[in-house]
């Protein structure tokens, strides 16, 4: 391996500078002798390591039969990396990790903070091992650090990327509930949209709206933009085409709730006011869309029974 | 390929299929009045739903139809436009102006009996 030949170099100039009488060890025996004394004093690392993540106030969303088993699993990963040297099953298990801890509020700091601890404790068992041979404990440093900042690199990536793809599915999912197509009657469909609305969240709803007019077999559509603050003329063009599209699968669309800034806009923007149906507020579009769908509603107190004829 | 155009009672019943030509599109207006004279029908229904693109010649030649079977006293529906395929005309700004568009076969026949039964 280059980088050993590398170290290699490094350590005999090392060595003969101090006028070290033995020759130095390749890289792999090092790291091999690191594994062992690793595997050798698993037990009491893995409780040592335990209780400085406690000390530290590290991962108090989690009890501490779950601090230590993960600890088990994140230790055994660890060393298993330090000795292969490949660093996919680390990462596959960080993911993993990560999607485990992230619904229960664990933070990146702390996952880095735990790795962190991890390897000062392995470092000062080293420390503690070697202490007698300053030049054998720096080879063995040599072979220990870039190991093991590779592998808190891969950890906290692997968190940070989880959490990332955790934050668009998210965004998916509130993006999916903000634009709800609901039937509240026989071919009498309901859009009611709240908050902001850009190209691509305009788009989505027509595609939603289309999909759900398609399959209710819509024959009315009344789309209530009362909780729409704001529409800029490219969001406003979306909207005349969705009323379009609409109409090419045989409904049409009633447009309700427009703000004065958005009939600003409209007018502006020279929407052929002729091809949308506008109607002040919801509960007007709604009784325009029975009336289009031949229902008639009668308040049942209007209604009086005639004993005679037995009828209403 | 020919289009097949069906006779249901008063009406005509085109189905048009995926991979229709400028010639197609052409030999169907010819078909469609000329079929419209000989029954004596009241209305048309073009059936597009197996039609995953509408471009703008389809469009235009649509709506000639429409035209050319409204001078002869009778009405024309076009039915089943893919929401995709009319998301994607409304994107390039082809619209089926002045020519009636319903969901599918069913609300197409709805629409011409209606339209039947108020005129007669």
């Amino acid at each position: 391996m280059a980088r050993g030949n590398e170290r290699q170099e490094k350590v005999s100039v090392h060595s003969i500078v101090r006028g070290a009488e033995t020759s130095p060890e390749p890289i792999g025996v090092l790291l091999r002798e690191l594994v062992a004394h690793l595997r050798e004093n698993r037990t009491q690392l893995r409780e040592e390591w335990a209780r400085r993540i406690t000390e530290a106030q590290l991962l108090t969303a989690m009890s501490k039969d779950e601090i230590f088993a993960e600890a088990t699993a994140v230790y055994d990963q660890y060393v298993e990396a330090l000795e292969t040297g490949t660093f996919e099953a680390l990462q596959a298990y960080a993911r993993s990790l990560s999607e485990r801890i992230i619904p229960r509020g664990v933070e990146t700091h702390e996952v880095v903070g735990i790795v962190l601890l991890l390897r000062d404790v392995l470092a000062r068992s080293l420390f503690a091992k070697y202490q007698a041979d300053f030049t054998k404990l720096n080879r063995i440093l040599d072979a220990y650090e870039p190991a093991a900042n590779r592998i808190a690199n891969t950890v906290a990536v692997g968190f940070v990327q989880e959490r990332e793809r955790v934050i668009r599915q998210q965004q998916e999912a509130i993006r999916e509930l903000s634009t709800p197509v609901l039937q509240v009657r026989e071919r009498l469909l309901i859009l009611p949209i709240i908050g902001v609305i850009d190209s691509q969240r305009a788009r989505q709803l027509t595609e939603q709206l289309l999909r759900g007019i398609r399959t209710n077999r819509a024959k009315v559509v009344v789309i209530d933009i009362t909780g729409v603050a704001a529409m800029d003329a490219t969001v406003a063009n979306h909207l005349v085409q969705t009323v379009e599209a609409s109409r090419l699968l045989g409904a049409t669309v009633i447009v309700t709730g427009l703000s004065p800034e958005i009939a600003q806009t409209l007018v502006t923007i020279g929407v052929d006011l002729g091809k949308m149906n506008t109607v002040g507020d919801l509960q007007g579009g709604i009784e325009q869309a029975e009336r289009l769908l031949g229902y008639k509603v009668i308040p049942i107190a209007a209604t009086t029974y005639d004993e005679s004829t037995k009828r209403v | 390929m020919e289009v097949p155009v069906l006779k249901q009672g008063q009406f005509l019943i085109a189905t048009v299929q995926a991979a229709l030509t400028d010639e197609d599109l052409i030999q169907l207006r010819i078909a469609l009045v000329e079929r419209v004279v000989v029954a004596r029908s009241r209305g048309v229904i073009i059936d597009v739903t197996s039609m995953d693109v509408m471009d703008s010649f389809a469009s235009r030649t649509l709506r000639e139809i429409a035209q050319m079977i409204r001078l002869r006293g009778a009405a024309t529906v076009i039915v089943g436009i893919q929401p995709e395929v009319a998301f994607a005309m409304v994107q390039l700004g082809i619209t089926l102006e002045g020519v009636v568009t319903a969901l599918d076969l069913e609300e197409g026949l709805a629409y011409l009996n209606q339209a039947f039964k108020n005129d007669s």
